[in-house]
């Protein structure tokens, strides 16, 4: 019920709502909650395990009952807590984990059977059989058991991530971090004000006190529009820090389109990275509950939630309300509503100098120890030194204390410390480097002493930062004192519930020490106590003292609380922000590529890149048939292929062939201008790295070719010898990757083809094989190179990239004059196995110089990286598996790569494994499949025959093992 | 996490590339046992460690970053291009 | 004999403006990068003043202006844009042409900074990241080089061959900038 003249929120602006399909008015400013409590609703979820009807427990963040869904088929969103959630014309709100409906919840038959149902009840029921547990028993579980569930289909909406910097991050915006804020502010600090509400103030919204003589509401709101004057103070509601990281990085999920309707392209959600100078973590704290006898019913609320619903929203959460409380603080609740002109039945207060009241009756030295009332109480039962008295009420205020929000300060592995004054932990200071924690977060409740930690925090950072404070006098506010007796639970019959969002009970924690899981975290993970969307801010504190109780030791000796990332649930969206479709990760695209889209060539990914795997003609329907025309029309004629994406390193400098005679095997030093020669890399411990060819282009200045596959390792790599190993070399290089776009040009038609394009005639005499030069190309300046990655006479022609697209059109017109064509990946493939070339299916970081037969290419006149190591005994001993060709010679003639080797007589057992298959392909010059392995003594056992399993794709073929070079071993057409 | 590069600043992490310990190269004509301990081997310690960091999203940098393993402290970086070409 | 036509990074995909910033191709004239061979810095910075007007550009900075522009690139190295680098320079450092190797983009505009904030984990903002200044930088997991051009205007690079995936991420970032309001 709303109360007239009572709430500091908006006024006069309805809001309609939806909530299980019944239509609903709220007011601007409300949650969910608020709204439901002003509609007199009170059920609102079913629990856990046991489908428990459950109303609205606190009115924060920390809510573990009332979880709901929002929105409804694709767009729904599961598990909201009711007391985050702001209203807003439309929205819809359903209960969750009940069915046909929350008031009458046929799995509420669980509650009847809680006796069978137990702390570690699954674990020992659901043991056998085994094979029951995927198929049978879970699904089940799952069913009965749970939260919200997700809509199945794809996510409309988009969330988004980004970054964020500041001096100070304050974390809270009640009295400490209003406080820090101003002070920090003042003083010209980059800050940033991070307030996981919507609204700012924290407790002072909530509470009916004075700051400075007015109302706390107008205090705060004093400060807030001094905060908005300043250009350096940023605040950020709906954001709440979900994390401490190193170096203070700071994770933050803000609320941006959760409070709205829908709207194009704005996001659901902004996780941010905050990096901060200092922060100064003045979060609050979190009411606990006292646990007794059925405890959870609807209409049992922490006694500060009855405040806030009162004071914040004007909402009168019952009309005869009644409170258990072991401090002084909680009695605010019944004072706050006599004043509203609400009957307050009764105060159980379980302390025997509790403090008395002319506002309402107060039972000193009583417990609560059991309700009733299904679906909302309607009474308790108190018992005192008098006896057992039972009270009528429709709302049950509790209070057992209260536990500060220290959660980040545990984010790097810092321990809460136990403070017996306020029988609860406080942070250890220090736990994050650059957080200093103020107010309530300290285990200072007070809002005086609140305003003056906040204070104190940001002068502190100040003088850190070595920014002059202004100064700011501390208001004058209440110091009201805390006066806290511990109450954990009321002994008795019956379940007491510490942990609501789970269902674990006083009597489970008995039970997990009974069984001898009397360590905290062993107890947490038998009972389940801690888990899911509260993550045990209700709970986690009280079971660990029922814990201590019960194996007879103090609660500091029992174990700590501590938290993990993040403090509120993220959803997976919020954290893939901007990694669906597009954004997964960039798409690197060939000059080639949209002529290559208009022939219908499909593409594939090659690391990042998009490159072409064939270009079909009209009447081919399957990929090997472009493949084995492409081959042919290479072998015959000639083909045109981009192969742009190779890496390419421009290496200038008078130290530049020192370099490459250092990070190749081979020399490169003597190599003459103009000229290309092939050149082997190795990783320093011996094993292969990358190949590629290398051209001299100046005196001083060299082109480097990596693979594809390679490119920025071998970058990172050139730049770790020049700047690590050798920084007194002269030398510099560059990635010139980008800047040309090359194609390959090969075949024996392939001169005939680049002369009608080329400035100057080319023949064997003025571009011999391994050559290379500057070329005008149809009025472009480019590069030639006469090298080959098929076999055939071949070019690479370069040309800057703002040409690609055009040479490439070009090229395809003039090829197909000569009875060529362009050709994809899979024929270049084919190409280079039928060669025996290699890529990185062979160089697979495994492989060494050796195994390539290779291992003449390392010079003993020089040092190079890797050459020790390549040296050692194991790496060169003759059993290793080696570079082989295979060829099929039984009945099955399909190969497949990564297809395991044997010897045919032995049994197919990883202990029998003579090898494995790096490429295969079929070869239409040859006729039949071709194969490179490496092969245990390989380059001895040619003309053997060794048996090919593949057990995946069930394929077994005999193979005769050859040499890994299938076509023209001579190289003779390569030569022209 | 974040790591001053000595060109670009402090940066986060993801700007990085690790590559592991940062370690005197032996001479070429060293024992192989020295090469193995240099290739293979490292000590593991529960404190300070010196790493070899490439700002490879960034400058290109080669660093040397003197972190705490324990703490995560990153006590100092340095171009490894002024440490003499022993890295 | 045909001659080839050239087509910037960008074709087809850009100018766009979403709400108050526009995003558009840059097409300098000319980019050349600068690496002084040991010892030369100061005698590439005189002769690079004496040819073009503009100093070797201190780490993190640019020199010179629109039109002719020496940014810091890398360790040790700078982008001259605009202006063909003169011959003359290459006694005193590696020259290589990289006309073809970027995408350039321009970013204009009031709230061009929150765009950026969603893609690139440095503080870009004016009180940091003043006019004339420059990163290197993650932008969306792509390299990429960053200077402030005006005061809501920045320069954003990265390799040709991702100019579509820049130009989506930067105009997703936009919209969702826009929709905010
Ligand atoms: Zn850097």
């Amino acid at each position: 019920m709303r109360l007239a003249d009572k709430g500091v929120l908006q006024r006069g602006k309805p809001v309609t709502f939806s909530f299980n399909g019944r239509h609903m008015m709220g007011l601007e400013g409300d949650t969910l909650a608020s709204a439901l409590l002003a509609n007199g609703v009170h059920l609102v979820a079913r629990s856990f395990k046991y489908h428990r009807p459950r109303g609205i427990l606190t009115a924060g963040s920390e809510e573990p009952n009332a979880l709901v869904t929002i929105g409804s088929g694709a767009q729904r969103d599961p598990n909201i807590r009711a007391t985050s959630q702001e209203i807003f014309d439309g929205l819809e709100a359903h209960s969750q984990n009940c069915w046909p409906s929350v008031e009458h919840d046929i799995q509420a038959v669980n509650d009847l059977a809680a006796p069978f149902f137990g702390a570690g009840f699954y674990y020992k029921t659901f043991m056998w059989p085994a094979a029951f547990w995927e198929k049978v028993y879970e699904p089940i579980i799952r069913k009965a058991a749970g939260l919200g569930a997700l809509s199945g289909q794809a996510d409309p909406d988009a969330c988004e991530k980004a970054y964020a910097f500041c001096d100070l991050l304050v974390i809270g915006s009640g009295p400490a971090g209003l406080m820090a804020a101003l002070v920090a502010g003042r003083a010209g600090a980059d800050v940033i004000l991070a307030e996981e509400d919507f609204r700012m103030g924290g407790r002072l919204l909530a509470e009916v006190e004075q700051i400075d003589g007015m109302p706390g509401v107008d205090w705060v709101a004093q400060v807030l529009e001094e905060l908005r004057s300043l250009d350096n103070v940023r605040l950020m509601p709906r954001t709440a820090i979900t994390g401490a990281y190193d170096q203070g990085t700071y994770g933050a999920l803000e609320r941006v389109g959760h409070h709205q309707p829908r709207r194009a392209n704005l996001p659901r959600e902004c996780f941010w990275r905050i990096v901060a100078k200092r922060a100064v973590l003045a979060a609050g704290a979190i009411e606990r509950p006292i646990a007794f006898s059925n405890n959870d019913r609807p209409g049992i609320m922490t006694a500060s939630a009855v405040r806030s619903y009162l004071n914040r929203w004007g909402v009168a959460p019952g009309q005869r309300v009644t409170l258990f409380a072991n401090n002084d603080q909680a009695h605010h609740t019944a004072r706050d509503l006599v004043q509203a002109g609400l009957h307050v039945a009764m105060v159980v207060d379980s302390r025997h100098d509790a403090p008395d009241s002319e506002l309402y009756p107060v039972m000193k030295g009583a417990q609560i120890c059991n309700t009733s009332g299904r679906k909302r109480i309607d009474s308790i039962t108190v018992r005192s030194v008098a006896g057992e008295e039972r009270i009528q009420t429709d709302c049950l205020a509790m209070s057992g204390g209260w536990n500060p929000t220290l959660h980040l300060t545990c984010h790097l592995n810092g321990r809460p410390q136990w403070n017996r004054d306020i029988a609860s932990f406080v942070p250890t200071p220090g736990a994050v480097p650059g957080l200093v924690s103020a107010g309530a977060c300290n285990g200072e409740f007070a809002t005086a002493g609140a305003l003056r930690e906040g204070a104190e925090a940001a002068a502190q950072v100040l003088s850190d930062l070595g920014l002059e404070a202004v100064k700011t006098d501390l208001p004058v506010a209440g110091d009201d004192p805390y006066n806290i007796a511990a109450l954990w639970a009321v002994p008795g019959k019956g379940r007491a519930w510490l942990d609501f969002q789970n269902d674990v009970t006083v009597k489970d924690v008995k039970q997990a020490a009974t069984e001898n899981f009397s360590s905290v975290e062993h107890m947490k993970r038998y009972t389940t106590q801690g888990m899911a969307t509260d993550q045990g801010k209700n709970s986690n504190v009280a079971a660990l003292a029922v814990l201590a109780d019960a194996t007879g030791r103090g609660i500091p000796e029992t174990g700590t609380t501590t938290f993990r990332p993040p403090f509120v649930p993220v959803s997976i969206a919020a954290m893939g922000a901007g990694a669906a479709g597009q954004g997964l990760k960039p798409q690197r695209f060939l000059t080639s590529h949209l002529a290559s889209k208009e022939l219908g060539a499909p593409a594939i990914e090659v690391g990042l890149w998009y490159r072409t795997s064939y270009f079909p003609e009209p009447g081919e329907t399957t990929w090997r048939q472009s493949c084995d025309r492409e081959v042919t029309m290479v072998r015959d004629h000639v083909g045109v292929c981009d192969v742009s994406t190779l890496g390419k390193i421009d290496i200038q400098g008078p130290d530049a062939a020192k370099l490459l005679d250092f990070v190749y095997t081979n020399t490169f030093s003597t190599l003459k201008l103009g000229k290309v020669r092939y050149g082997l890399m190795l990783r320093e411990d011996g094993f292969v790295m990358d190949d590629g060819t290398t051209a001299r282009m100046g005196e001083h200045h060299y082109v480097m070719t990596t693979t594809t596959a390679a490119a920025s390792q071998v970058m990172a790599h050139l730049e770790f010898v020049r700047q690590a190993l050798r920084p007194e070399w002269d030398v510099q290089i560059t990635s010139v990757t980008e800047q040309w776009a090359q194609f390959a040009v090969a075949g024996p038609k392939s001169r005939e083809l680049l002369n009608g394009m080329l400035g100057e005639q080319i023949d064997d005499a003025s571009w011999p094989f391994m050559s290379c030069g500057a070329v005008d190309v149809l009025g472009v300046k480019g590069r030639l190179f006469r090298i080959s990655f098929s076999g055939e006479m071949a070019y690479e022609i370069a040309v800057p990239a703002r040409y690609g697209d055009a040479l490439f059109r070009e090229l395809l017109q003039r090829v197909k004059t000569l009875d060529g064509g362009v050709y994809g990946m899979e024929a270049l493939n084919v190409l280079r196995i039928e060669k025996g070339f290699l890529t990185h299916a062979e160089l697979n970081g495994t492989v060494t110089a050796f195994d390539l037969g290779m291992q003449g290419m390392v010079s003993k006149k020089k040092d190079c990286i890797g050459k020790p190591m390549s040296t050692r005994p194991g790496l060169m001993a003759e059993d290793r598996e080696r570079l082989v060709g295979l060829k099929p010679i039984g009945a099955v003639k399909q190969l497949t790569a990564g297809a395991h080797l044997f010897n045919p007589d032995d049994p197919v057992e990883r202990i029998y494994d003579q090898g494995y298959v790096t490429s295969v392909g079929f070869s239409p010059t040859l006729g039949h499949s071709v194969a490179l392995a490496f092969l245990k003594n390989g380059p001895d056992r040619i003309g053997d025959e060794v048996r090919l399993v593949d057990h995946m794709r069930g394929i077994d073929a005999i193979c005769e093992v050859v040499s890994p070079v299938f076509f023209d071993p001579e190289g003779g057409r390569a030569r022209g | 996490m974040r790591v001053t590069c000595p060109n670009c600043g402090e940066r986060d992490r993801r700007e990085f590339y690790v590559k592991g310990a940062a370690l005197a190269r032996p001479a070429a004509d060293a024992a192989l046992d020295e090469w193995h301990d240099h290739v293979n081997l490292r000590d593991n310690p529960a404190g300070e460690v010196h790493e070899l960091w490439f700002h490879e999203m960034g400058c290109g940098a080669w660093i040397d970053v003197c972190r705490n393993v324990v703490s995560h402290e990153v006590i100092s970086t340095a171009w490894v291009s002024d440490l003499g070409g022993t890295r | 004999m045909a001659d080839l036509i050239s087509l910037s990074p960008c074709d087809g995909l850009l100018p766009v403006t979403i709400g108050s910033v526009t995003l558009s191709e840059d097409l300098p004239d000319a980019m050349t990068s600068l690496a002084p061979y040991a010892g030369q810095e100061k005698a590439l910075s005189a002769a690079l003043e004496a040819a073009h007007g503009m100093g070797f550009p201190a780490i993190n900075r640019s020199t010179g202006k629109a039109g002719a522009r020496a940014i810091w690139f890398s360790q040790g190295m700078a982008l001259v844009q605009g202006v063909v680098v003169a011959p003359e320079l290459t006694e005193f450092a590696a020259l290589t042409d990289q006309g073809d190797a970027w995408a350039v983009v321009r970013l204009d505009g009031d709230g061009a900074e929150d765009v950026l904030a969603r893609l690139v984990p440095v503080d870009l903002r004016r009180q940091s990241f003043k006019r004339g200044h420059t990163v290197r930088a993650e932008l969306a997991h792509m390299m990429a080089s960053i200077t402030r051009v005006g005061p809501d205007a920045f320069q954003v690079m990265v390799f040709r061959s991702m100019a579509r995936t820049l130009v989506h991420d930067l105009k997703t970032a936009m919209a969702a900038v826009h929709a905010r309001g």
